[in-house]
Parts: C-alpha cells; structure tokens; sequence
C-alpha cells in the first residue's frame, strides 16, 4: 500500500463542549451566523452541495409562526455509513446543528428524520436527548427534537418525499418550487439538512469560518467523510478534505489493483483508471478536469469485477427503489436493466447502448426529484467507460 | 399589474397573473402543450412528464403543468430537447402500456394513443414491459373494469377518488417497477369502498378503468324475437348523448335519442323521468311524514335531516363511510329502480305482458347503477328489476354500430305508458334538480299553492358550488298541515362525495339543522356522472347543466304531482303515497359496510 498522504481531519468526531458551543453562537445576531455560516462555503453535505447558511436565509426569511429544522438521517444511498457513525458517535454534534439552525430560522421543533434499518440507534439517542434538551433548558432556548421513524423507502432521503413520509403519506417527490424552506413540513417553512452537514455546521461555529475555510479548495470547503468501501484493504469512515484527486484517493485507500471508483454511491458516477489523476473529489468549480460531488460513498473495484454485473445490481436496486410516481425514473430504469440485459444475450445489438444512453440524458432533464435525475448516472458512466463489458 | 408576471414563450411575450403555471401561459396565447396527468378538475401532479418544457438557464426541464411562472421566464415548448424528451416520455409510457389498442374499449378514446398519433411513434426500439408482469384484470364489479396492464400511473384515478369524492378506493401502492394503482390488499373494486361513482372512469386517459359493459348482453337481447325490451332513459343521458355523436356539447337530443332507440329494436322507450316524478311524490311524502312525527308528534327518534336517495353512488358512499347515519337517507329507490319494478308488475299488467319476457334496460349517465341494478334487494317484482343497464357511452357506441345516422333522424316522443315527463322530472339530471322538483310539489301540497318563486324557477338551489344551502318559510300552510306554519325549512344541496361528507359531517356533529339533503355523488349531479361522453371539465357540466334548465323551461308540466300518468298510476295501483304497495316495490333498506 502507498504512503499515507492525505491528511486526516478530526472535526466531525471530535469531543466537544457542546453547550460551550451553543453559547458562544447564541451570542451573535442571527445575521451574524448565517454570514460566518455562507462565508465557511459550507455545502449540503449529502451530496446535492446546497449553500447551508442560504439554504438557512431562505428558511428564516421566510414568513411564518411555525417553523422547523429537520435532521435528514435517512441515509440510504448504497455505500455510505458516515451518519451512523456520527449518530453513534458524536449524536450531540448533530443536535447542536440542530439548534443552531433553529435559532436563525426561528424554529421551535426539530426532528430526526431516521433511516428505518438505523432503529437500533434509538434507545441511544434517546438518552442523548434527554442530555441535549437539558442543555437547551439550561441556556434557555426553547427547541425541541423528536425522532421520526422512516420505514426503510430510498427515496424518502429526498427531502420533500421526507416531509410527504412525515405528515403521513406515500413517501413521493414533490414538485419544486415550492422548497421545503418556503412551504415545507405541514406547509411551513423547513430547513432539511443531512446528519454531517448539521455536525459540519456546528463545527464551523466553533472553529469560524476562517479556520474552516482553509481546508479544501475555493469552490469546495472543508471536509468530508467518506465512506471508503468495496476492494479496499481499509474499509471505513474516514474524514478528508475536499479537493483531493482520486488518484490520491485510490493510492491510499486502493488494494493496489483498482479498476474503478464508483463515486457518491450507486446514484453517483463511475469513474475509470484512467480519469483518476484528472478527477476531483469536489463540487463544480473553475478547477481544471472533472469534478464530483459526493454524499461520500466511495466504492473500490479492482480488476476482478465485472462492471456488467456492477452496474446491473445499481439498476436492479433503482428499479425497485424508484417511488414509481415519475415516467422517466419508473419506466426508464426498468429500460436500462432489461437493455443491457438484452444487450448481454444478444436480442439487441450494441447500438441499442447509444440508444440507451440517449435515453439518460431525458432522465437526467425530465425526472421530478434528485434521485430520479440521478439514476442513469451509473448506467451513462459505466457503459461510456466500459462498453466492451456491457456487449461481451 | 404588481400581480402580473412577464415572460416568453416561444418568444411571444405574455403576461399572466402571479401563482398561473407555464402550462396556463401558452394556453392563454394558444400554444398547445399535451399533458397526460394534468385535468382540471384535479390537484396538479406532475407525474408524466410529457408537458416538459426547456427554460432558459434551467438545467432540467420544468414540467409546464406544476411549474409557476416566474418574472422574465424564457420558455420554449418545441425546441428540439423539448420534442426528442417529450417523444421519449411517450415512448416510455408506450413501453409499459398494454398497446393492444384495436381490441380496446378504449380505443379512438384514449389520451395515450392520441399523443402517440400526435407524435407519430412508430419505432419499437424499448423493450415492451408488459408480458414481464404478471396482470390480471379486475372485472369482478359490475360497474367498473381495471386493468393494469393498459395503466400508465398517471393517479388521475387516485386523486379523483381523493379529493372529489373522499373515498379513496384506489391509491398507489409499492414501489419502482411494482408500483401500481391499487385496492385496499389489492382486493376486487367489487370488495372495497368503490362507490362505483366512475368518476376515474370519466377522468382515465387509458383503457386502464373502463366501464363493464353490457353491450353484447342487450343485442342479444334485443334480438330475440320472445323478449319484449324496454328501456328507460334518464335524464342526464338526452344532454350529452350528442357529444359521442358528434353533436356540440350542451345540445338536447331527447327526441332523437328516441328515435334511435326505437330503429335499435327497443319494443318501448320508455323515460326514467316517470318515475322521476314519482319518486317526488314518495319522497316527498316521507319528508312531510318525518316532519309531522317530529314536530308535531314530538317523536324525537325520527331521522332528520332526510337526504335523498336517488344517487346508487351516494348510497354506498354513506352505507360505508357513515352508516351510523343510514337512518337519515330516504328509503326511497332511486327513480331507475322505482322503474325496474314497476316495469314487471304495473307495466306488465297494463301491457298485458308475461313479466318473465320482459327484459328491462336503463340508459344512464352512470356506472353506479350497474351496482344498484345488481343489489340483492333489487328484486322486488319477483325478478330481476333492471336487467342491464348501459352508460351514455355505451349508448353511442351501440348507435354507431347500427349504422344509424344520429344527426338526420326524425324526433320522436316516448311510448306509453311510463313515458311521461314533467320538467321537474328532467332537472334531476342537474345538482339541485331533485330539491328543487321536491320543492315545488311539497310546497303546493302543504299550501295549496305554487311555490313563491318567479317562473317555478327556485334559482337559490342551482348552481356549481359544492355545498349549497337554502331555506323558506312556509307560509299559508293548509290545515292538516298547520304545525309547518311559520317553519323555517332549511334545505342543502351537495355534490361530489366530498362535498357530501362535508354536508353530512355538519349534520352528525350537530352543526347544522337542515330539514332535507340532496345529495349527489357526482360533480354537477348526474349531467357529470361515470357513464358520461368523454372528456369531463367545469365547462362541459356547464353546459350541460344548462341544457336541463332549458328543457325544463320547455316542458309543459314542469310539476311532477301534475303528471298524468303519475296521477293515473296512484289511481290504479299504489293507492297514495308511501302505501303498503308503493313501501313494497318502491322503497328500499340500507346496509351497514365496513369501511375496510
């Protein structure tokens, strides 16, 4: 295995004082938080890479008696494990996010919207609560945080389908606009943030923004976890910077044979050998070659694997992951599979690939959630870079 | 114009009031976007996504129908990504679609096939889900046929039973590419809520929902030389059964209608407003009879308010949703059962007929009357009452396969007996229809005169909103009728489901003290029934709507106690009101349903 040379961060799992937080954030205007909180570059940390302090403008701009600040832990994208750990480990982290964000916005109520399969965690957090809600009576801030069982549907990690699970509903995408921090839970105004992102948040009101803004590049700031699995001798959470190429990535993290990385989970993009050096781990920017935001799942294959199969248990997952509402992601999805598989046997010849690939780009400007936009990124960028496993 | 918002489409400029989507811009400059999921009469989706549009500076493509219009908006609607995604959505919905459309019940009437016309799909290149699923189709109700194999999951159908008529007999349910429109455990529409109101059949773009028709079963029928056929008409049907003939929309037919009816082989045409009437007079003297108990008697058990009973889908919807109210509803029969089993006793007698070959069919602007028509208790003339009942739809459908040219026949008037009509008779077609009749009748029962309005036209009833309310006091009330003197009679009129529920939530948490209730499952009574021509909009049931007051208005008897046969038949047959014979074949009992 190469040389450790990314450096390691410690801020999402460090111990904290978390009322020591609380307090020395509670003393600034609300202004003044949002401003340290745009000025960080702090970005949605569950991959769609939403400004968080503007996400928190909007919500506390917008008008109304009732508001709420939602923890989205519904983390089901195939390939991440980073809110478990922090839930597990660093619970009060997320919920001092939490409060943060309720005091600018102006909410009174929060809640953790939790992964089905997470319900192990509960009793935990639960007592972890009782902690939290301690200190809230002890600054004497007013917010309180109950947890909300998912029940095990992918798309409810979309955030309006979240709020449609929650008021009690078939967990279906809205239509946007109206966003969740105009007209969100019950019609009110709502900020939905992921687990990190409200542990990255409460971080950057502890060290500033200036000290966070040294980590990662311009366009992407701070750190991430990642979710490092698949051919790895290392398998686990790890906390990196942003802006690290994958070459670097997979130089430490690979088994030595890595053929591809597939980035940000089964809705991300594969990414060859080849485009290792010239990719980045970031969010659009003026960077030279390409860049990939992540929820952090980092997915390692080596030469043993085959990308056919690879992307057929992608497909296989959305094509029954998909809420089914949208014609694009319901029925395409299904196109994708059945394609390639006809494709494989022979029925259709290898052009049908082209005509497949025709077909994403509709599903990626057609479909009416993130995740209905996302499906076909496995399908284009496997069967760009590896057409000869999709055929032979 | 600070509630005006500018923007382009397709670079015309237009300006349209704040909160109207894209999809209302370029209609409002007559650009034509096709929609699917999209229908006016319902909560916007924005699940097909066939009514994309490319924005400028977008990244995706809005969806016209769900998308507001926002200040210096650039839309185009037919650039090239607009037409090759647009062709591709269609093409998808294509793949999962039972494309059998030459053997369809659908066909030539269905929204998918026409974008597929319109869009001139041709190729095949995606793979055909539908053998990889395992469909089987639904046909055990009588009123509605499912199948899922032709369902595109636009949830037209799930938002109608939802949000028009609280009901909820369909919904989604699983997920990815088992997500289907389904029943409570995906049970027959038969064993669940279904009203069988067929306001999802009306709104379906695809043969996925279709009436069960009896088509074959009435030819056959009609050709045996040993039956005799009758058939009643209701009102609704002469209103609208034009539209599937080519006619305008809000064009009367009444007389053509029969016309055609007689060259189809009917041995009598007969009018459902018959006993229309006749139900006026049942009811009425139900109403007046709970009155009595309750404010004279001071019987404090008698049911009131008393809602009407005319409406099979509303019958249902109460036996299941509020069956602790089953006591409030008329034990009347509707007017098309009242029929069935005077058509085999009265009728037979009369005609001197062998009730036994009597096969009798009604015509409606319903699906929920293929349910009525089969209830147990629907068997009071020792047979069946009402043998096989046929939508508006089907009706058409049975004219065009005659060869007969709707438009160039000759008017012709209903047969006798049982033929004849008042005008309060036909408003039943219309919501509103049967206070209004009720109220002429009752009025001048109680007073000895006609009900103080101008022109008999009791205008407070009529109209679209869903829950109207109404009330007079009576005044120079005749003697046997002296404790109504002075009584505020408070009347509503409901209708769409939802706007039942309302109503009779109201009643039930003892909000409201109406005297009398109608109440119909439909929007806009039953001119906008389940068996209505396609398509179905406000407009539409306007004018249709319209159409009924006006034949009202051109009746010479627009008072159902005035009809001559409804006076002959109580002279030779029931006796009067509610008698023990009229209680034996012209009124009914309610069962309590679980709402799962």
């Amino acid at each position: 295995m190469a040389e450790k040379t990314l450096k390691r961060v410690d801020l999402i799992f460090s111990e904290d004082n978390y009322r020591e937080i609380i307090e020395k954030t509670f003393a600034k205007t609300d202004d003044e938080i949002i401003n340290e909180m745009i000025d960080s570059g702090l970005k949605g940390r569950g991959g769609a890479g939403f400004l968080t302090g503007l996400k928190w403008k909007f919500a506390r701009d917008a008008k109304s008696v009732n508001k709420h600040v939602i923890c989205n832990a519904d983390e089901g994208e195939p390939g991440t494990f980073k809110d478990r750990e922090i839930l597990d480990k660093v619970a009060q982290k997320v919920f001092t996010g939490m409060a943060i964000a309720a005091r600018v916005v102006g909410a009174k109520k929060g809640y953790i919207y939790l992964r089905g399969e997470y319900r192990f965690l509960v009793p935990k957090l639960l007592k972890e609560l009782k902690e939290f809600h301690a200190i809230m009576k002890a600054v004497n801030f007013d917010f309180e945080i109950d947890i909300f069982m998912g029940s095990g549907a992918y798309v409810c990690g979309e955030e309006t389908a979240l709020l449609e699970s929650m008021e009690g509903r078939r967990g279906e995408p809205r239509n946007k606009p109206p966003f969740p921090v105009i007209e969100g839970y019950l019609g009110q105004p709502t900020v939905v943030n992921n687990v990190e992102t409200l542990a990255s948040a409460a971080m950057v009101c502890k060290i500033g923004s200036q000290s966070y803004k040294r980590l990662g590049t311009k366009s992407s700031r701070g750190s991430k976890l990642f979710s490092v699995s698949g051919d790895t001798p290392i398998a686990g959470v790890y906390e990196l910077e942003l802006g690290m190429s994958l070459q670097e990535f997979v130089d430490e993290f690979g088994d030595g044979d890595t053929k591809a990385v597939q980035v940000g989970g089964a809705s991300g993009f594969c990414v060859p050998r080849k485009k290792f050096p010239t990719t980045i781990i970031g969010y659009q920017s003026d960077l030279e070659g390409d860049n990939l935001p992540t929820g952090g799942s980092m997915m390692i294959f080596n030469s043993s694997r085959s990308m056919y199969n690879l992307l057929r248990n992608y497909l296989d997952f959305f094509v029954e992951e998909s809420c089914g509402q949208c014609t694009p992601c319901r029925v395409g999805t299904q196109q994708l599979i059945y394609g390639i598989e006809a494709v494989k046997r022979g029925d259709k010849n290898s052009s049908y690939l082209d005509y497949l690939l025709k077909l994403t780009e509709t599903m990626k400007m057609t479909a009416k959630c993130g995740l209905g936009q996302s499906v076909a990124n496995s399908f284009s960028s496997i069967v760009t870079n590896f057409k000869e496993e999709m055929i032979y | 114009m600070a509630d005006k918002v500018n923007l382009t489409i397709d670079n015309i400029d237009v300006s349209v009031d704040k909160g109207k989507t894209i999809l209302d811009a370029a209609r409002q400059i007559n650009i034509n976007i096709p929609v699917l999921c999209h229908h006016p009469d319902i909560n916007v989706a924005g699940n097909c996504r066939v009514c994309v549009v490319e924005q400028v500076g977008a990244r995706t493509l809005p969806v016209s129908c769900a998308t507001p219009v926002s200040d210096g908006m650039e839309i185009y609607t037919n650039s090239h990504k607009v037409r090759t995604t647009r062709k591709h959505i269609i093409e998808l919905l294509l793949s999962e679609h039972n494309a059998d459309c030459t053997k369809c019940y659908k066909n030539g009437k269905c929204e998918l096939q026409e974008l597929a016309a319109e869009f001139k799909i041709s190729n095949d290149y995606f793979i055909d889900l539908v053998p990889l699923k395992n469909y089987t189709i639904d046909k055990y109700s009588p009123s509605i046929v499912k199948d899922d194999s032709k369902c595109v999951r636009c949830q037209r159908c799930v938002r109608v039973c939802e949000e028009l008529q609280y009901v909820s007999a369909v919904s989604c349910a699983h997920k990815g590419e088992h997500m289907k429109i389904s029943t409570f455990f995906d049970h027959s529409m038969f064993e669940v809520i279904c009203t069988n109101c067929g306001q999802c059949v009306n709104r379906c773009p695809t043969g996925a929902l279709v009436e069960k028709n009896y088509i074959e079963e009435v030819w056959e029928a009609l050709a045996n030389p040993n039956i005799h056929v009758v058939c009643q008409t209701a009102p609704a049907v002469r209103v609208a059964l034009g539209e599937d003939l080519g006619g305008v929309v809000g064009t009367r037919v009444t007389g053509k209608m029969i016309a055609a009816l007689k060259r189809l082989g009917f041995d009598s045409v007969l009018d459902t407003d018959f006993t229309a009437d006749l139900t006026i007079m049942e009811e009425g003297f139900e109403l007046l009879g709970r009155l009595k108990k309750a404010l004279k008697e001071k019987d404090h058990t008698v049911a009131l308010p008393m809602t009407t009973s005319c409406s099979p889908g509303w019958i249902k919807f109460v036996e299941h949703v509020f069956p602790d109210m089953l006591d409030n509803v008329s034990t009347c029969k509707s007017p098309q059962q009242m029929f069935g089993a005077l058509v085999k006793t009265y009728y037979a007698q009369k005609r001197d007929i062998n009730p036994e070959k009597i096969i009798s069919v009604s015509i409606m602007p319903c699906t929920a009357k293929k349910y009525e028509a089969d209830r147990p208790e629907m068997r009071d003339s020792g047979f069946k009452d009402v043998d096989y009942v046929l939508t508006t739809r089907e009706l058409a459908i049975m004219i065009k396969q005659a060869g007969v040219d709707f438009e160039s026949l000759q008017e012709e008037n209903y047969d006798s007996i049982m033929g004849s009509s008042t005008g309060a008779a036909v408003i039943f077609g219309a919501t509103g229809g049967v206070m209004e009749a009720a109220l002429r009748t009752a009025w001048e029962v109680v007073t000895g005169k006609e009900v103080p309005f101008d022109n008999l036209n009791i205008t407070p009833v009529r109209g679209m909103e869903g829950v109207r309310e109404a009330s007079v006091v009576i005044a120079g009330a005749l003697p046997e009728w002296s404790f109504l003197e002075g009584v505020e009679l408070k009347c509503a009129v409901a209708h769409g489901l939802v706007n039942a529920k309302k109503a009779i939530q109201s009643v039930r948490d003892g909000k409201s003290d109406y005297h009398f209730i109608e109440i119909m499952a439909c929007p806009g009574g039953c001119l906008g029934g389940g068996g209505q021509p396609f398509p179905t909009n406000p407009e539409i049931r306007q004018k249709r709507m319209d159409a009924i007051y006006e034949e009202d208005e051109n009746m010479t008897i627009r008072k159902s106690h005035e009809n001559p046969e409804i006076i002959l038949i109580y002279e030779d047959f029931l006796g009067k009101p509610n008698s023990h014979k009229a209680h034996e074949l012209l009124h009914t009992h309610y069962k309590k349903r679980e709402r799962y």
